[in-house]
């Protein structure tokens, strides 16, 4: 029998996410740590193979080296294949000229040539930084069962927030009417969660006459969809129900975190019929000293505590000494809160050192002017001095001196 | 410094009997220690660290579960082209009825794999010896000091093991070899991990074997440590034998006193198969004090001087004290659980008690409903 490849997924992993200040500055969005011991594109990646997609090319641009390290040959998702797997797929230089991904539709045309080498009747195109567990294979389903062009996955979300997604209006057959990008009275809920089937050999020449068309943004909520929606396309919505989070600032990120804190929350990452690889730290289990306070926390392994921690999320080999507080805080690897200092409402990026009865972050409550209040971050191996302070929503990414 | 020129050999099934409890079901190098950890995992990532490539596993019986956990080796980085992992079956050698009785006789069954892996030297090792040693000191030492067999010892009361060695020494030199238990005085016993030459080796064995000899111990190293250059290697750091249920029991429990810093030295990581569980998660009311524990466990009660598995789960009001719970047991709402070892996949019912005593830990089997 030939391989052959029903369904194929691109992966766009390109984007910086400024949104996110210095949590980015050296990595790209798709590779920022979530969770206890994740990187946000553990949640595509596994996706991807646990509904049997085996086939997945990322497309990356923005600080692609840790990425790219991070998913190396794909061996955490069973993604190491001699057919298939995991592909990186980088901007190249080419003949005519040396091009960047210009928008996520040009991304995918410039890898045509990538996914003809599969030749897949159908293609998905994802996002890598959104925090969500979900079957694609129930989509292609309902794909095919509808015999469509392009299918998206939909999501009501809260009437309040609606204006900050792409929406649609959908009809009784689950067809989609009309498209509303961000719209600032919005008249529907129904959110596109940026998860597209396409069947590929519509999608192949919907790219191509985009990249032809010098009027084009080359993007696919804005141009690809917008172009198939007129043409008459059969383009069809299909229901998620569950959690889905696009962490895109620092207070999503935040929340996203302590949501796994949550009990009501519905993103169980202990189900083992769906989980989430990742490229595991190699550290031995934590340690929970007897000095050591921890409740409703998730602690990573190789962490060494003999502090309190209360509602936070520690990463694998964080240690907390004696006499320091961690509260409402996402802590990440290899970070060392000495002695006295506090941590609260804050994000600490990897191996920074908080020293003695420094003083990070800022409850809500002790704040006048909410306006004035944000979670605040430590940047990756920055040093926090003795006994100094750091307010809510700032943003630290060079060494704090000592104050005495 | 990469070792490129030595075998490693290490026994999976050496003192099995002596823990009968663990190893009904698995092989002593499977024996789940420290909260993530088979035993072998100890002797592979100290091979490894030192920059061995090539391991032969001896395997005797019930080894299924050391195969599933070892898989290809790659989480040690020995699944490769040149050199790797080889799980080496039981071999009916001519006479002997198939498996073997002895560490000599388990030997003799792999000297073609020993000789056709073309090392210079092989270092043996056993699964049963806790420790985070860095083997190629061990190596470089015994190319030095020119010795025919090196082999790494500790000062203080010998393991209860019916074969131990423990030694006389001059020096570093090795000058008489007692063989068996020496009571409670401190000796220089064996670690049980050697070093010599890939062509000493096989002509020991070969010449033994020829004699009708049965013990490697007694008959190899005891007849001749006055013809040969025999030399210790003494270890300073942490090196634990286990040699029953108690002392498996004691030795886990040690790690909670703080030596699992001494275990767990920063520049020579434990490898070992991962699971992909999501990090422990400690519920609003848990109390945990004094314990070690693994990826995937969920604690919503209290936890005190113990060891958790992976996906080790005490629910809300259980109380867990002085135990070792292993890989995915369950501890029901308001049981109690001291002074006990849980196997895999135990489940305590809700309101159920169990109590041993430190110097007489319980232990319950694989599967088991309480």
């Amino acid at each position: 029998m030939v391989k052959k490849t029903e369904c194929l997924a691109m992966l766009l992993a390109g984007g910086q996410g400024s949104r996110l200040g210095i949590l980015t500055k050296n990595i790209a969005k798709p590779a920022v740590p979530y969770g206890g011991k994740y990187r946000i594109i553990d949640f595509p990646l596994s996706n991807c193979i646990n509904s049997g997609i085996e086939t997945v090319g990322v497309l990356t641009q923005y600080q692609p080296l840790e990425l790219n390290d991070y998913i190396g040959n794909g061996s955490p998702w069973d993604l190491d294949r001699s057919y298939g797997g995991v592909h990186i797929l980088s901007p190249y230089q080419q003949i005519k000229g040396t091009e960047w991904y210009k928008g996520t539709a040009n991304a995918i045309y410039q890898n045509i040539h990538f996914i003809d080498r599969y030749n897949p009747e159908y293609v998905a195109v994802l996002s890598g930084d959104h925090i969500y567990k979900m079957d694609y294979n129930k989509m292609l389903e309902y794909h095919k069962a509808k015999d469509a062009a392009c299918t998206i996955a939909m999501l009501e979300v809260p009437w309040e927030e609606a204006s900050r997604f792409g929406l649609m209006f959908v009809n009784d057959d689950g067809s989609i009417s009309e498209f509303e990008e961000k719209p600032k009275n919005p008249k529907s809920n129904k959110a596109s969660m940026g998860v597209y089937i396409f069947t590929w050999s519509k999608l192949r020449q919907y790219l191509i006459d985009d990249e032809n068309n010098p009027e084009s943004g080359n993007d696919f909520g804005h141009d690809v969809i917008p172009a198939m929606h007129e043409n008459g396309e059969r383009m069809f919505a299909y229901k998620f129900e569950g959690y889905w989070k696009d962490v895109g600032t620092i207070d999503s990120l935040w929340e996203a975190n302590l949501d796994l804190l949550n009990p009501k929350v519905d993103l169980d990452l202990s189900d083992n019929s769906w989980k989430i690889y990742s490229r595991n730290p190699i550290a031995p289990p934590h340690f929970i000293s007897d000095k050591a306070k921890v409740e409703n926390s998730m602690i990573g392994e190789g962490c060494v505590i003999d502090g309190d921690v209360d509602y936070s999320i520690l990463f694998s080999n964080v240690t907390v000494e004696e006499g320091a507080k961690v509260r409402y805080s996402i802590i990440m690897p290899g970070t060392t809160i000495k002695s006295g200092a506090t941590v609260e409402y804050a994000i600490v990026a990897e191996n920074a050192v908080i020293e003695e009865g420094a003083h990070i972050g800022e409850s809500p409550e002790e704040i006048d002017n909410l306006d004035n209040w944000g979670v605040t971050v430590i940047g990756e191996k920055v040093t926090i001095g003795k006994n100094a302070t750091v307010k809510a929503k700032e943003m630290i990414d060079t060494d704090v001196k000592e104050e005495k | 410094m990469a070792t490129p020129n030595v075998l490693g050999i290490i026994y999976s099934n050496a003192y099995d009997s002596l823990v009968s409890e663990l190893t009904s079901v698995r092989t002593m190098g499977s024996v789940p220690f420290a909260g993530r950890y088979r035993l072998i995992d100890f002797v592979l990532s100290n091979m490894v660290n030192g920059g061995i490539a090539k391991v032969g596993i001896s395997t005797k019986a019930n080894y299924q579960s050391l195969m599933d956990h070892l898989g290809s080796g790659k989480p040690w980085d020995l699944s490769r082209k040149r050199d790797g992992m080889t799980i080496l079956p039981p071999f009916n050698l001519t006479g002997s009825g198939g498996v073997y009785k002895s560490r000599l006789e388990a030997l003799s069954g792999m000297l073609q794999y020993i000789a056709e892996s073309g090392k210079d030297y092989v270092l043996l090792a056993d699964c049963n010896v806790v420790c985070n040693l860095d083997y190629e000191k061990i190596v470089d030492e015994h190319i030095k000091s020119g010795a025919d067999i090196t082999i790494a010892y500790k000062r203080g009361v010998a393991p209860k093991l019916d074969d131990i060695m423990s030694f006389e020494l001059d020096g570093d030199k090795i000058t008489k070899v007692i063989v068996g238990e020496t009571g409670d005085t401190a000796v220089n016993y064996s670690l049980n991990i050697m070093v010599l030459s890939r062509v000493l080796l096989e002509r020991l064995v070969h010449g033994a074997m020829g004699q009708g000899d049965e013990s490697f111990e007694r008959d190899v190293i005891g007849k001749n440590v006055n013809a040969l250059n025999i030399r210790g290697y003494k270890v300073e750091g942490y090196a634990r034998t286990i040699d029953s249920l108690q002392s498996y029991y004691d030795i886990s429990m040690g790690l909670l006193t703080g030596e699992f810093k001494d275990l767990f030295a920063k520049d020579l990581p434990v490898y070992t198969k991962v699971r992909d569980d999501m990090p422990a998660i400690y519920g609003v009311c848990a109390g945990a004090k004094n314990s070690l524990v693994a990826d995937g466990c969920i604690i919503k009660g209290t936890v005190e001087n113990s060891i958790l598995f992976r996906g080790a789960y005490v629910a809300e009001g259980a109380v867990v004290k002085n135990s070792i719970i292993m890989q995915d047991s369950y501890i029901s709402q308001n049981a109690k659980v001291n002074c006990a070892i849980l196997d895999k996949q135990v489940v305590i019912k809700p309101g159920r008690e169990l109590s041993g005593a430190d110097s007489y830990p319980i232990y319950i089997g694989k599967n088991i409903t309480v």
